[in-house]
C-alpha cells in the first residue's frame, strides 16, 4: 500500500506526463484498484472536431457532469475545413503537451488546403506532438448484431511518415510523384511499441502486415525491422502478412488476429476495416500515444458530416474513448463505470442510435448512458 | 440495358457465325493450372458441340509453355514463342503460375503486361448463390489501374534506413482506366461507377487521379458517378457492400479492395479476373498453384472458368458466356457436386461432366 501511495504521489507530481511504460503500469495499476476515488482535479486538453464531433463531445461532457468525474476540460476549436476561425495549432499543442492528455474528435481533411499546402492539420499535430503510435482496440460489443463475433484485435499504426509523407510533385505535366518515406528508426520504434503492448496485455501474437513482395526496399525495411524485433520477444508469436492477403483475412476470419502492426496507410485500411466489422465507426476507440503525451480518438476516423445537428451520431466510440482517457489518469473507478454503463445500455439493446439499427437519438443515448450509471 | 440487349442481338452473330474460329492463347499454369485448363477446354468443347451446325466453333485454344528458358544473356526468361503467340492472338488464358524462385526473372505477368499494355485489371465479384459467406448480398467489379502507382517500382534507399519509394500517378494512364471503368460499366449494364481515393491525404496524386475520374464521368452521363475515400470503401464494403456497384481506383487500393471483395464472396477461388490492354486482353485465375492437391483430381475450376466466360464476353460472345456461366452456377448451387474447398465431396472431373451436362442439356 505504501508503494502505491508513493506511486499516485509520483504521478501527480509529474503532472501527469508520462512516458508510454510509465502509463502502462498506472493503466495496470488503476485497474487493481478501482474502488480507491482519487483526490484532485485533472486537467484535460478537449478538440471537440469537425462533423457530428461537438455533439459527441458535448455527450461526453454530460455524462462527465452527471459522473462528477474530476475532470476539467480546456477545450479548443481546432479545424482544418473551418481555418479562419480555429485556435492556432501552437496553442493547442502547448496546452496537450502540458496536459499529457487530450480527448480529441475527428478532424476533417478537405481535399484541398487554403494555403495550398500538402500537409493535412491532422499530420501536423501528429508530427508536432510526435504520435508516432495510433493504438485501435476492436473488439464486439455486447448486444451489437454483426456478420462476425468474438473479435479481440489491437491494430497498432505507424502514423508519422510512410504514405501521409505530403510529399509530392508533379514533375511535368499530368505526372505526379508522391513520396513514400519508410525509415529504419521509425520502422524499429512501432515495431518495439507494437511487442512491447503485447508483452503488457497479455498477447499472444503480434501479425505485421506489408507488401514487401512489390514494394522490396520500403515494406521490405519495414517488415525487416519487424522480423529483427521479434527476436527479442521470444515469447511472442510473430507473422507476417501481406496487405492484400490480410484483407481477405479480415472478411473472412477475423478471429485469427491478435495484435497487428503496420505502416501508417495499411494500418488507415485495417482499422477501418475492423470498425466496419464490429459495428461501424461510431463504436471504436482509439488513441495515439507519443513519448510524451496521448491523445484519445475514435479509432475509425469519420466526421459523419451528413449528419451534424440531426441528433442521430452515436457517441459510444468517444465515450469510450473517454473511459480509457480516464484509466490512462488512474481515474480508472470513473472510467470503469463509464464503460459499464456504456455496455449495459448496449447490452439491453432498447436504446439504439440509428447506425446500430435504433431510432433513438444521441440526447435520448446519453440519458441512458447517464441513468446507467453506477 | 437496352443497349446490351441490342449489342447482342446485333454483335454476336456477326462473330459467331463467321468460319474463322478465333484463336486463344492458352497458358495452363502450374499446380492445379493444367487440371483446372482442361476442365475449361472439356467445357468449351461441350458447348460447342452443342452448338455445332448452326454455329461455328468459336473459340480454338493455342496452348503453350511458358517454363523459363535460359536466354543469351545467361538470365532466364519466358519463351518468345509465348509472347508471340499472345501478340498473335490478342486474347489469353492463364491458369496460376509458380512465383519463380530467384532473382534476374522477369515474370511472366510483367512480360505479358508491358507487352500487351494491360493497363486495367477487372475482377467481378458476386455472392455464388448456396455457397454461404457472411455477406451474400455481393455483387461488385473492381477496376483497378495496373501499370504504375505505388507498383511503379521505383525505389531508393536515400541514406541508410531511409527509403523513398515512388508511387506515380499520370494523368495518360489514370484518364484510360477510368474511360475504361465507364465503359465497362455501361456496357455490362451497370448502375454507377465509384472512384475510390484518397485525396486529402495525396492531395496531388489522388488528387489527379480524382480529376481524370471526373473527366470520364463527364463522357458517360448515363452512368451515376460518385467519390468515395478509400478508408469509408472499406468501413462500408464490410458493412453493406450493396452500397457499391464499379469501383475504379489506383493500382494498391485495387491490389487490397478486389482481394477484399473476394473475401467477401468465398475467396479467390470463386472470382474471375481480366487483363485489359491497349494491344489484347489476358484473363486468368488469381488464385495459387495449390500444389498440394495437383494430380489429385480435387482442384475447383470455378475461377479460371468464370475468366473464360470473362473472356467470352470480351470477344462479344455472350450467349456462350451466359449459357457456360449459368451451368456452372447452378452447379454451385444444387450442391451436388461441390469440390472440396466448398464443403462438397465430388473431384473436379465429376464437378466439370455436371456443367457439361448442364450445358448440354441448356
Amino acid at each position: 500500500m505504501a508503494l502505491a501511495t508513493k506511486n499516485i504521489f509520483n504521478l501527480f507530481a509529474k503532472g501527469l506526463k508520462f512516458n508510454p511504460i510509465a502509463a502502462s503500469s498506472s493503466v495496470k495499476f488503476a485497474h487493481t484498484s478501482s474502488e480507491h476515488i482519487p483526490e484532485g482535479r485533472t486537467k484535460c486538453t478537449l478538440i471537440p472536431g469537425d462533423g457530428v464531433g461537438p455533439e459527441l463531445v458535448y455527450s461526453v461532457q454530460e455524462v462527465f457532469k452527471a459522473a462528477n468525474v474530476p475532470v476539467d476540460f480546456e477545450m479548443f476549436f481546432l479545424s482544418e475545413v473551418h481555418h479562419a476561425i480555429s485556435a492556432p495549432l501552437e496553442d493547442v499543442a502547448n496546452s496537450i503537451k502540458k496536459n499529457g492528455i487530450c480527448l480529441k474528435g475527428i478532424l476533417a481533411t478537405p481535399d484541398y488546403s487554403h494555403t495550398g499546402e500538402l500537409q493535412t492539420l491532422n499530420m501536423k499535430l501528429r508530427r508536432v506532438l510526435d504520435l508516432y503510435a495510433n493504438v485501435v482496440h476492436v473488439k464486439s460489443l455486447p448486444g451489437i448484431k454483426c456478420r462476425h463475433q468474438n473479435i479481440d484485435t489491437v491494430v497498432i499504426r505507424e502514423q508519422t511518415e510512410g504514405e501521409y509523407s505530403a510529399l509530392e510533385h508533379e514533375s511535368v505535366k499530368g505526372v505526379v510523384e508522391c513520396l513514400k518515406i519508410i525509415t529504419a528508426a521509425k520502422s524499429q520504434r512501432i515495431a518495439k511499441f507494437a511487442f512491447d503492448y503485447a508483452t503488457r496485455n497479455n498477447r499472444k501474437k503480434v501479425t505485421a502486415v506489408h507488401k514487401a513482395n512489390i514494394m522490396k526496399l520500403g515494406d521490405g525495411l519495414f517488415l525487416k525491422s519487424c522480423q529483427e524485433m521479434a527476436k527479442l520477444y521470444p515469447k511472442i508469436e510473430f507473422e507476417a502478412m501481406i496487405v492484400d492477403n490480410c484483407t481477405m483475412q479480415l472478411v473472412s476470419r477475423p478471429q485469427q488476429f491478435d495484435v497487428m502492426v503496420t505502416p501508417n496507410l495499411y494500418g488507415n485500411i485495417i482499422d477501418n476495416t475492423f470498425s466496419g466489422i464490429v459495428g461501424g465507426a461510431g463504436v471504436v476507440a482509439g488513441a495515439s500515444y507519443s513519448p510524451e503525451c496521448v491523445v484519445f480518438e475514435p479509432g475509425a476516423r469519420h466526421t459523419f458530416s451528413e449528419a451534424v445537428g440531426k441528433n442521430v451520431a452515436n457517441p459510444t466510440a468517444m465515450l469510450l474513448c473517454s473511459a480509457k482517457m480516464l484509466h490512462h489518469v488512474n481515474l480508472g473507478y470513473y472510467g470503469t463505470m463509464i464503460r459499464n454503463a456504456v455496455n449495459s445500455v448496449l447490452q439491453e439493446g432498447k436504446i439504439k442510435t440509428k447506425d446500430l439499427g435504433g431510432q433513438s437519438t444521441t440526447n435520448e443515448f446519453t440519458y441512458a448512458i447517464i441513468n446507467n450509471l453506477r | 440495358m437496352a443497349t446490351r440487349i441490342l449489342r447482342r442481338v446485333f454483335s454476336t452473330p456477326a462473330r459467331c457465325y463467321s468460319s474463322q474460329p478465333i484463336k486463344c492463347t492458352l497458358i495452363p499454369g502450374d499446380g492445379i493450372g493444367p487440371e483446372i485448363s482442361a476442365a475449361v477446354q472439356k467445357i468449351f468443347a461441350a458447348a460447342q458441340a452443342m452448338f455445332c451446325g448452326a454455329l461455328q466453333v468459336p473459340v480454338e485454344w493455342e496452348s503453350v509453355d511458358v517454363t523459363p528458358v535460359r536466354g543469351p544473356d545467361g538470365k532466364f526468361t519466358i519463351p518468345q514463342g509465348a509472347i508471340d503467340s499472345m501478340n498473335k492472338n490478342k486474347v489469353g488464358l492463364k491458369g496460376p503460375l509458380m512465383t519463380p524462385v530467384g532473382k534476374g526473372h522477369r515474370s511472366l505477368n510483367l512480360a505479358l503486361r508491358k507487352e500487351l499494355n494491360l493497363y486495367a485489371n477487372v475482377r467481378p465479384a458476386r455472392s455464388l448463390v448456396g455457397y454461404e459467406t457472411p455477406y451474400n448480398d455481393v455483387d461488385i467489379v473492381t477496376v483497378r489501374e495496373n501499370t504504375e502507382g505505388e507498383y511503379s517500382g521505383i525505389e531508393h534507399e536515400i541514406v541508410d534506413g531511409v527509403v523513398q519509394s515512388i508511387k506515380l500517378i499520370t494523368e495518360e494512364a489514370s484518364s484510360r482506366v477510368a474511360e475504361f471503368a465507364f465503359k465497362y460499366a455501361k456496357e455490362n449494364g451497370r448502375k454507377k461507377v465509384t472512384a475510390v481515393h484518397k485525396a486529402n491525404i495525396m492531395r496531388m496524386s489522388d488528387g489527379l487521379f480524382l480529376r481524370c475520374c471526373r473527366e470520364a464521368a463527364e463522357k458517360f452521363p448515363e452512368v451515376q458517378f460518385e467519390e468515395r475515400y478509400l478508408d469509408t470503401v472499406c468501413l462500408n464494403m464490410v458493412q453493406d457492400p450493396t452500397k457499391y456497384d464499379v469501383l475504379v481506383m489506383p493500382n494498391l487500393y485495387g491490389d487490397i479492395l478486389s482481394d477484399m471483395c473476394a473475401g467477401l464472396i468465398g475467396g479467390l477461388g470463386l472470382t474471375p479476373s481480366g487483363n485489359i490492354g491497349l494491344k489484347g486482353a489476358l484473363f486468368e485465375s488469381v488464385h495459387g498453384t495449390a500444389p498440394d492437391i495437383a494430380g489429385k483430381d480435387l482442384a475447383n475450376p470455378t475461377a479460371l472458368l468464370l475468366s473464360a466466360c470473362m473472356m467470352l464476353r470480351y470477344l462479344e460472345m455472350n450467349r456462350h458466356a451466359d449459357i457456360i456461366e449459368k451451368a456452372c452456377l447452378s452447379t454451385i448451387s444444387e450442391g451436388t457436386y461441390r469440390t472440396g474447398d466448398l464443403g462438397g465431396k465430388s473431384k473436379c472431373s465429376e464437378f466439370t461432366n455436371e456443367i457439361c451436362r448442364k450445358v448440354q442439356s441448356s
